[in-house]
């Protein structure tokens, strides 16, 4: 018994060993704060707070804002890698909730609406983390805008990323004719979808905010 | 529907056909019957035999583990029984060495008290003197006849006062000396209660030794029954051990009851110091597989310490250690065991103000206010608790060692006998399966016989014939069909 017990369990343990980070969770925030938009931008911390409540130690989050422009850095406003210890894990969780209020409390509009570089940001912060589990939530209406300038038509990578949009606001043209906003819904989902994305997910009803992280049974 | 109808031999009459084909392949049956006979027999046996041989071996095999099972059984249950016996005599050594050491100066002490007794109670039995001789003159003179005399008056009441204070001074003297003898049957009193307290102590002294001495008549029935090798004490070692094992293995449920509330209660402080986001295996954290490593010690420390108090006997190797290194194994094991416990008791606080401090967040997470937390001495109440059971838990898990030593000896027993059970109830099973392998071999054959009734009554009724003709006669209906 011993003799197929030992390797099973050194086994486990190396398996256990290479991925540390195989379990964590990692998710990135993605804010709209384009337009008329960015009144909803303080609805975003019910999201934060949730996340701030539901992740892990040594889970990650990040939040960051969806601009002209938003592949950058600079548009990261918080992020953490939550400490292993729960105790320093907490203390952290309470310095992101300062930092994202204080962010969110006073956003202001930007002219134009680059989420696809919002999208491209977060999948690379995503990735570094090297977490199981990746998530990006896109806190916006889904209506891009971007300016002359800006190039953002040509494939991207989501590969083994869940992106769930939230709070995805009817706009007047929607208003006028529903099929508007469906067809938007449906050329992201087939944009996100073309680009590997393991899921992708529609959550309009703020209540409900516990449907983030239950993945979706395809079997 | 050629197809179909091409075995006709007349299209247009099948039943003619059928019988016809019947009939040709009746007669192809029957030439063919002894090599078909022989063919299903053998496939029979072909079946059968292995499983009978497999059958037999099996048999054989439960034989064999039933006798090395009653082996260990007897032997380990005499072991047992010996030291049993050591220790009831042990027992009984120092009942006899305290209570009957001092039998002789109690008798001693019996003996002259009842000496002293008989001696008063010979003084008791002194008659008091009787009255002088003088007496009887008196009387004489009582009887002689005044007269009127009144000298003979004056003398005779001189006489009479005489014998008045005489009689006074004598019956004084008789009461005295029959309070002295009250007075002796007084002092009588604590001298009976004394023996009688001393021959009570006797007797009970006397019944423990008797009530001890038929324990170890008992024990050495038993004994014999075990030397003696007999199935009535095998009988009874297989219950007790059955009993052992159901009485163990539900002890041990309850303590690896109290095993997962203590993984509770440290499983979460444990992640503050090992991590919490480490996972050994894809559902296993480490800092669980840490609160296990921690009970687990603590139940090995616990073993430690019954073995060193010898109240278990699963490592030889601590039963043969001396006194001294003994002793150094128990303190060693006990001092390991109450600075577990007090990590322990250290972890549940730890839990409690881990579980506050998220609390706290998601309170303030919460955009509702919340009830405020209860403060003072009741809400302390939980925390209290908590350490106290991380304290108490490891000592209570320390005693599992007593029902684990049951459990492994009474699972030797228990296994071995469902293990002959099973092994038996195969070997039944294959002895079925070749019965039925071969009695369905001859109902084939019967069944063979009966497609080919016709030709074989043919057969039946020609050799009846010939045996007319020969003069003989078997009326034997069988006879033919085994032909």
């Amino acid at each position: 018994m011993i003799r197929w017990m030992l390797p099973a369990l050194l086994g486990a343990l190396l398996a256990g060993c290479g991925d540390p980070r195989g379990h964590a969770h990692a998710v990135y925030v993605l804010v709209d704060t384009s337009g008329t938009y960015a009144q909803e931008a303080a609805k975003a911390q019910v999201i934060v707070n949730y996340l701030l409540g539901t992740l892990q130690p040594g889970d990650s989050l990040a939040l960051a804002r969806v601009e002209s422009r938003s592949f950058s850095e600079k548009d990261i406003i918080a992020k953490a890698t939550f400490d292993k210890r729960p105790s320093q894990a907490n203390a952290q969780k309470r310095a992101f909730r300062d930092t994202t209020s204080g962010f969110l409390g006073g956003v202001k509009g930007s002219r134009h609406t680059d989420i696809t570089g919002g999208l491209l940001q977060g999948a690379e912060f995503l990735n570094e983390t090297g977490a199981g589990t990746k998530t990006l939530i896109v806190f916006s209406d889904m209506q891009e805008e971007l300016d002359k300038v800006t190039v953002r038509d040509f494939p991207i990578n989501l590969k083994n990323i869940r992106v769930v949009a939230v709070n995805v606001v009817k706009l007047k043209t929607d208003n006028i004719d529903p099929r508007r906003y469906f067809g938007r819904l449906e050329a992201w989902q087939k944009r996100v979808e073309g680009a590997g994305a393991a899921e992708w997910r529609v959550i309009n009803d703020l209540e409900r905010l516990d449907s983030i992280f239950r993945t979706t049974d395809r079997s | 529907m050629t197809t179909s109808l091409s075995w006709m031999i007349w299209p247009e009459n099948p039943a003619l056909s059928a019988l016809v084909l019947a009939l040709v392949a009746m007669a192809f049956l029957y030439a063919a019957r002894r090599p078909v006979h022989e063919l299903l027999a053998a496939l029979g046996g072909l079946v059968g035999a292995p499983l009978r041989v497999a059958a037999r071996w099996l048999v054989s095999t439960a034989a064999e583990m039933k006798s090395r099972n009653k082996a260990v059984l007897l032997a380990h249950a005499r072991v047992e029984a010996e030291s049993r016996i050591e220790r009831e005599f042990e027992r009984l050594a120092a009942m006899v060495r305290r209570d009957l050491q001092g039998y002789p100066t109690l008798q001693r002490k019996l003996l002259d008290e009842i000496t002293r007794i008989e001696e008063d109670y010979r003084k008791c039995g002194e008659v008091p003197p009787p009255p002088p001789d003088w007496v009887e003159a008196v009387t004489a003179m009582a009887n002689v006849r005044t007269g009127g005399g009144e000298m003979v008056q004056k003398i005779l009441g001189e006489i009479k006062s005489s014998i008045d204070s005489i009689h006074d001074r004598a019956l004084k003297e008789y009461r005295r000396s029959y309070e002295s003898r009250h007075r002796i049957l007084e002092g009588f009193m604590p001298f009976w209660r004394s023996v009688d307290r001393n021959l009570a102590e006797v007797n009970k002294k006397l019944a423990d030794l008797q009530e001890s001495a038929a324990a170890v008549d008992a024990q050495m029935a038993k004994y014999e029954g075990i030397v003696a090798r007999t199935d009535k004490a095998e009988h009874a070692l297989t219950v007790s051990a059955f009993t052992q094992f159901a009485i163990a293995f539900l002890v041990m449920a309850v303590a690896a009851g109290g095993a997962f509330i203590n993984f509770k209660l440290i499983a979460l402080p444990m992640s503050e110091m090992v991590g919490a986001g480490d996972y050994l295996t894809s559902s296993l954290r480490t800092s669980e597989v840490a609160a296990l490593v921690i009970i687990f010690v603590e139940a090995s420390m616990g073993l430690f310490l019954m073995e060193a108090l010898r109240i278990t006997h699963l490592f030889p190797r601590i039963a043969t250690l001396s006194e001294r290194m003994r002793r150094r194994m128990m303190w060693i094991a006990l001092a390991l065991l109450v600075t577990l416990a007090g990590v322990e008791a250290a972890l549940a606080l730890m839990r409690d103000v881990l579980i506050a401090d998220k609390q706290a967040l998601l309170q303030s997470l919460a955009a509702a206010p919340q009830a405020a937390a209860t403060d003072g001495w009741v809400g302390r109440i939980p925390t209290a608790g908590q350490m106290l059971l991380g304290f108490i838990l490891p000592f209570a898990l320390a005693f599992v060692a007593i029902p684990l030593e049951s459990l492994i000896h009474s699972t030797r027993t228990v296994g071995g006998v469902l293990l002959a059970a099973l092994v038996g109830a195969l070997a039944l099973a294959l002895r079925l399966a070749s019965s039925i392998a071969r009695r369905m071999a001859r109902v084939l054959i019967t069944l063979y016989d009966v497609v080919i009734v016709l030709p074989l009554l043919v057969e039946h009724l020609a050799r009846k014939g010939f045996n007319l003709r020969r003069g003989t006669v078997h009326v034997d209906d069988s006879a033919w069909r085994r032909s």
